[in-house]
């Protein structure tokens, strides 16, 4: 009976949305809608990058595949399953540094374990085993501030992966970090995605980040937020920033995204003259 | 891994600022570093150092005759007489002995008084601590709870302390049950609400990190948001000390029997100002312990803090 009103997901994909959409505070006057009728299939080990302008409702959606907000319309699924709550197999990375300024660097990583009662030394191994991937087993019993900001974004990683993620939700992380920095970090970020399998969803307004790491790039319309198109990108990896392939992509996109930016100022000074 | 080294070395370029001290002369970056290397003494050096300006400039004014003795006697004239004073304390015991001449020694009444309003500033303190910050977890961790007892918290809060002493007299007779309730009612609604605009301050990213996790409402509670409050609520705790220390003083001043409210109050019935201000400076000196104290504390329970203070110190 179920399956004549919910509407049949594939399990074989990681992510799936549905006419999704999104409206801060419904139903109020300072009702804002976010997000429009997004339609989007993720499959396992992808990684896909989500570029648009600010306030585009990019990040939107990655709180709803994280199922930490509920999308007001349309459905979003994980693995055949409806989003209904957060989840460890969807792990969230965010910005600014979400580490645990009380907790040394192991017991931050893990965290999620100790959540679900798992005993010290498990942990710590698990920990270990995890910092290793990052290259941060040396740091295990520092406490976070002592760490620059790129070694704790890689601490956060290393926090999402202990819990071994399907999907690794990824919001602007690098965007605080140094531009040498950032780019060592989009290298390890790539060994980190081809060792764990996982899929992993990217949000940037960095157009250089988009050429580096994905393997789709969803580009957003601005407000409401809505795909308004999908460019695969099939240059093997390793990518040299400078090939033409590169500029030439980095051109196309660049184009697309100019259009939506002007947009989107736009409508920015439009509301700032009404108020 | 090379990532390792490279974000290493970036990470102690970013931390090592010394622009500041830079821009200073050499000897005088040199004399800051001596001092630094005595950090506990240098800070007991400014210490007497403000103090004994500010007891400088009354002992000015009246060597110039501006502050007549009478009224406003200068330091050395209230601290000189340590035992005449230290008799007055002696109501500590006057009740309970029944005879103001007997009992204990200047120094020892003045000791009994001391501890006895310590005493009751310290559970003062403790139970409205434990009650605010119980009562403010719990408004935002019970919907229901929140709807029901906020509004009565944001009532009772602008109430003045004065405003309870009759209540603490009808509630609680004398003794200490009635100073000890005056500072817990003077404190407990403002932190109350100071807990929960701590815990509203919480980085959301903090509990969505938790939640992801499989956090349940229970473990967000208690092992994000409680420590994730820790340090805020240190330091609300430690701006009500001052105000319980101003409460206990206004509530011992009538019903209590002994304890350094009693004493100012002897003072100002007697018209004695030297004992005033001899007060004045025992609760200064007993303030600034408790104080002291208390940033200990709050430096060993809360490891994680940076020390902000020296970033100010460099602009």
């Amino acid at each position: 009976m179920a399956s004549d009103s919910a509407p049949h997901f594939s399990s074989r994909d990681a992510v799936v949305c549905r006419g999704v959409g999104k409206t801060w505070a419904a139903g109020t006057r300072r009702a804002h809608e976010a997000l429009r009728d997004v339609d989007l299939d993720i499959a396992p080990g992808e990684f896909v990058v989500f570029l648009g302008p600010s306030g585009c409702g990019k990040s939107t959606l990655l709180y709803l595949v994280a199922g930490l907000e509920e999308a007001t319309d349309g459905r979003i699924a994980a693995f055949g399953d409806p989003v209904e709550a957060p989840s460890p197999e969807r792990s969230l990375i965010f910005q600014e540094t979400s580490l645990f300024p009380w907790l040394t660097v192991w017991q931050n990583v893990s965290f999620g374990l100790s959540i679900r009662g798992v005993g010290i030394e498990e942990r710590k191994q698990i920990a270990r085993q995890a910092l290793q991937r990052v290259g941060l087993a040396e740091a295990m019993d520092k406490r976070p501030d002592e760490l620059s900001g790129g070694m704790r974004q890689r601490v956060a990683v290393a926090r999402a992966l202990a819990m071994r993620p399907k999907v690794l939700l990824m919001d602007e992380p690098f965007a605080a970090l140094d531009v040498q920095t950032r780019s060592r970090m989009q290298d390890f970020l790539l060994d980190v995605w081809r060792d764990s399998g996982a899929s992993i969803l990217f949000v940037t307004h960095h157009i250089d980040e988009a050429v580096a790491l994905a393997d789709r790039v969803v580009i957003f319309t601005a407000r409401p937020g809505r795909i308004k198109t999908i460019v695969p990108i099939s240059i093997p990896r390793p990518r040299d920033p400078f090939s033409p392939q590169c500029e030439a992509l980095r051109k196309e996109l660049t184009e697309l995204l100019r259009a939506e930016v002007d947009r989107a100022f736009a409508e920015q000074e439009a509301l700032a003259d009404a108020v | 891994m090379a990532v390792v080294e490279r974000d290493a070395t970036t990470g102690s370029a970013a931390t090592g600022t010394s622009r500041p001290a830079a821009a200073r002369p050499l000897a005088v970056n040199r004399l800051f570093a001596s001092i630094a290397g005595w950090d506990w003494l240098s800070k007991a050096w400014w210490t007497c150092l403000s103090v004994g300006l500010f007891a400088g400039i009354w002992e000015l004014c009246w060597a110039m005759g501006w502050a007549d003795p009478q009224l406003l006697p200068p330091p050395h004239i209230f601290l000189s007489n340590f035992g005449e004073q230290g008799k007055f304390f002696n109501t500590a015991t006057r009740w309970q002995v029944g005879n103001s001449m007997e009992g204990p020694s200047a120094f020892e009444s003045v000791m009994i008084t001391v501890a006895a309003t310590t005493m009751r500033v310290f559970v003062g303190l403790v139970l409205a601590s434990v009650l605010a910050i119980g009562i403010g977890v719990a408004v935002r961790y019970w919907h229901v709870f929140d709807k029901l007892v906020l509004p009565t918290v944001t009532l009772l809060s602008p109430v003045s302390p004065i405003a309870w002493l009759p209540v603490a007299i009808f509630l609680f007779g004398i003794g200490n049950a009635p100073a000890i309730f005056m500072v817990v009612v003077a404190l407990f609604f403002h932190m109350v609400l100071a807990t929960i605009a701590q815990i509203d301050g919480v980085s959301p990213n903090l509990i969505n990190v938790a939640r992801t996790m499989g956090a349940s409402k229970r473990q967000i509670y208690g092992r994000v948001i409680v420590p994730a409050i820790l340090p805020g609520m240190l330091q609300v705790l430690r701006m009500n000390l001052f105000g319980a220390w101003m409460v206990v003083l206004v509530a011992e001043s009538t019903g209590v029997g002994y304890g350094m409210g009693q004493v100012i109050m002897l003072a100002r019935n007697t018209f004695n100002p030297s004992l005033v201000f001899f007060t004045i400076a025992v609760i200064g000196v007993l303030g600034f312990a408790f104080d002291w104290l208390l940033r200990l504390a709050q430096r060993r329970i809360l490891y994680w803090l940076p020390d902000t203070q020296e970033k100010l110190r460099g602009l």
